[in-house]
């Protein structure tokens, strides 16, 4: 597996939590969630350098998804405040963070199972004349803007290899084709930062590379991704940088090279290990997307332990 | 055996007011249940919403009836605002019990001593379609080998291409991107949130449009018998409207119309049969059927029918297999 050189940013700024970037689109600080006693979240300081590819990683239960669901908008935070793209997004609702160019996937992939592959799609457009009550009714209204949009599908769909599937129901692909579906339509928004949950869980191998490809692809483009990994050859691979999450709070980040050797971080999957034993918590998890603790350092695979993730 | 007015009276009823403003009522379910998955179990509500919103503003407080239509329409824009504004943010369960319980309310209060000088109490309101049966330009000729009363057929001439216009405007809308929406909300509102819907609003939508075609099936059907009365919109109500819709087929534009034609039908083909199978001696004396029983029949008999349609065709009779096999996996 080839590794890119890491970008010059990465290999100056100091690898330590809630280190300043020289670009950030996004700034997190003080951002804390409660459920009940447990502290899911709790990050001072974080910031995601724009046009990078940021992997989100920590053992299973660190409040990964929670921190999602607070930064787009799914969730609220007790206290904090985060700023995207220079706009201040906290308390946004989550069908506005979409406008501002916020993007998120979700863990357990949403595909609409009953509409098409290619209706999947064009949902993602945004400030679409057609989706307004009145203006529906007359067609004449969005046609015209309907078939701009059903091309720039189209074009996504020949790119992610599911033209052959476009008129297919959602519900009737494979999981893989799902996960690639939901990346697919979240581009459609036309994002700066695509924030991917998990989008290799569940991918066979063949798959996994092609989606890789594309993520690297979206870094080409000009876009931002933040993506969370169990999966270390694929932080490996494709990430500028790592930020590590453990009980809520970062731990540790820096470029992917420098984080297996991080005591803080071995401690954090050695204690989950330990602590909450094997099991899988989720059937869209196969064997393939265990950690591979291996790369990180350590002599034995892990496994993501057995806590709620969904 | 008379098979003329066995065929008579079935045709009669499955165009008749009944089978139109199930048509409508089902409209509205299938706009909520079957487009956008909203679970609302009191159809009737918006169907009271209509009737008396319209009986009440012309009885009570003498307002013309052209303006008392808008009314009763508006009442029922209002009523979904009221039932959707708290529930609409939680899961669709919510809706369902709010809406199952909302209906049973308006009914309770609707039929009360208290209000009975606004709203009729048990005895209902009468007399509030006057206007409409003024401009009814059939006399009492036979315009078709079925006997529909003059003002039952005036009523019938506007109230089916109502029911025309209501399925256009379902089709116009769900074939366009904001029909997108609405289904989508259906499949995976979160999905539907992070990519910039507002999804709420969109429900809100669907639960007023929905809630504005039950109010026109409470209207024709207050219209046909020239009379509101509380418990014509019980639980029975809204529970035909959703086997209707089941019937016709779940999320199909026509479905509601097929759906009601065949339902009513078959209720007026097996009373009119029974009791003609009953007179002729054709039942055998130990079954235990007799003429007064067979109201109560006929219902086990659609009920059984409905039973097996959903074991065997659980699309409905116009859905399509493979939806539901991809909502099974
Ligand atoms: N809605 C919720 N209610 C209660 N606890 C929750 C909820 N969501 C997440 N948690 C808890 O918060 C912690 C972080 O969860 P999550 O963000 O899903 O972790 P990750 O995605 O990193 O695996 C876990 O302990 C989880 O059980
Ligand atoms: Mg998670």
């Amino acid at each position: 597996m080839t590794v890119d050189a890491p970008p010059s940013w990465a290999t100056t700024i100091p690898h330590e939590p809630g280190v300043a970037k020289p670009d950030p689109i996004l700034v997190v600080d003080g951002v804390n969630r409660r459920f009940g006693g447990l502290l899911a979240v709790d990050v001072g300081h974080l910031e995601v350098q724009r046009g990078a590819i940021t992997a989100l990683i920590g053992p299973n239960g660190a409040g990964k998804t929670t921190l999602f669901n607070l930064l787009t908008g799914f969730d609220n935070p007790d206290s904090g405040s985060w700023r995207f793209a220079e706009r201040d997004l906290s308390g946004v609702p989550a069908h506005r963070v979409a406008h501002h160019g916020m993007v998120r996937t979700f863990q357990l992939t949403k595909s609409l199972a009953l509409l098409t592959v290619m209706e999947n799609m064009k949902l993602g457009a945004t400030r679409q004349r057609g989706e307004r009550f009145w203006g529906a009714l007359l067609r004449p209204l969005w046609r015209g803007q309907e078939k701009e949009i059903e091309e720039r599908a189209d074009a996504l769909l020949e790119r992610f290899k599911l033209s052959h599937v476009r008129d297919e129901f959602a519900g009737a692909l494979s999981g893989g084709q799902r996960k690639l579906l939901e990346m697919a339509r979240a581009l459609m928004v036309q994002p700066e930062l695509v924030m991917l949950d998990e989008p290799m869980a569940g991918v066979n191998p063949a798959l996994k590379q092609s989606l890789l490809s594309h993520v690297k692809q979206l870094r080409t483009e000009g876009m931002t991704v933040l993506f969370v990994e169990h999966d270390m050859d694929v932080v490996y691979d494709i990430s500028d940088w790592v930020v590590v999450l453990a009980q809520g709070r970062v731990i540790a980040e820096g470029p992917p090279a420098a984080i297996g050797a991080n005591p803080k971080v071995i401690d954090a999957y050695l204690g989950t290990h330990f602590a909450e034993g094997g099991g899988e918590a989720l059937g869209e998890l196969g064997p393939d997307e265990r950690l591979e603790v291996d790369q990180v350092g350590l002599g034995e695979p892990l496994t993501p332990g057995g806590a709620a993730d969904a | 055996m008379d098979w003329g007015l066995i065929f008579r009276s079935t045709g009669q009823a499955a165009i008749g007011p009944d089978a139109c403003y199930y048509a409508l009522a089902a409209a509205g379910l299938n706009v909520h249940i079957g487009y956008t998955g909203l679970l609302n179990f009191g159809q009737a509500a918006f169907g009271a919403a209509g009737a008396y919103g319209l009986a009440v503003a012309v009885v009570t407080y003498g307002v013309s009836f052209w303006a008392a239509l808008f009314i009763g329409l508006l009442v029922s824009i209002v009523l979904a605002l009221v039932l959707g504004f708290p529930t609409l943010r939680l899961r669709t369960d919510y809706l369902a019990i709010v809406t199952l319980a909302a209906a049973e309310i308006i009914r309770l209060v609707v039929r009360s001593v208290r209000y009975t000088a606004t709203l009729g109490g048990t005895d209902g309101l009468q007399a509030f379609g006057d206007a409409f049966f003024r401009l009814n330009p059939f006399d009492g000729g036979s315009y078709t080998p079925l006997e529909f009363r003059p003002d039952q057929v005036w009523l019938l001439v506007c109230a089916w291409p109502l029911v025309v216009v209501v399925l256009l405007v379902t089709f116009l809308l769900m074939r366009s991107p904001w029909g997108r929406v609405v289904k989508a909300i259906r499949e995976d509102e979160d999905a539907v949130r992070s990519l910039g819907k507002n999804t709420y609003w969109y429900k809100m939508q669907s639960l007023m449009l929905g809630g504005v075609f039950g109010a026109l099936a409470g209207i024709v059907f207050a219209m046909s018998k020239q009379s509101v009365n509380p418990d014509d919109y019980g639980t029975r109500f809204t529970f035909t409207a959703v086997a209707v819709m089941i019937l016709g087929g779940t999320a199909r534009v026509v479905g509601p119309v097929v759906g009601s034609v065949i339902f009513i039908g078959v209720l007026q083909f097996l009373d009119v049969f029974l009791r003609q199978a009953i007179d002729a001696g054709l039942i055998p004396g130990w079954v235990p059927i007799d003429v007064n029983k067979v109201a109560i029949i006929r219902l086990i008999f659609v009920g059984a029918t409905l039973v097996l349609l959903m074991i065997y065709r659980p699309q409905g009779i116009l859905g399509d297999r493979r939806e539901v096999a991809i909502r099974d996996r």
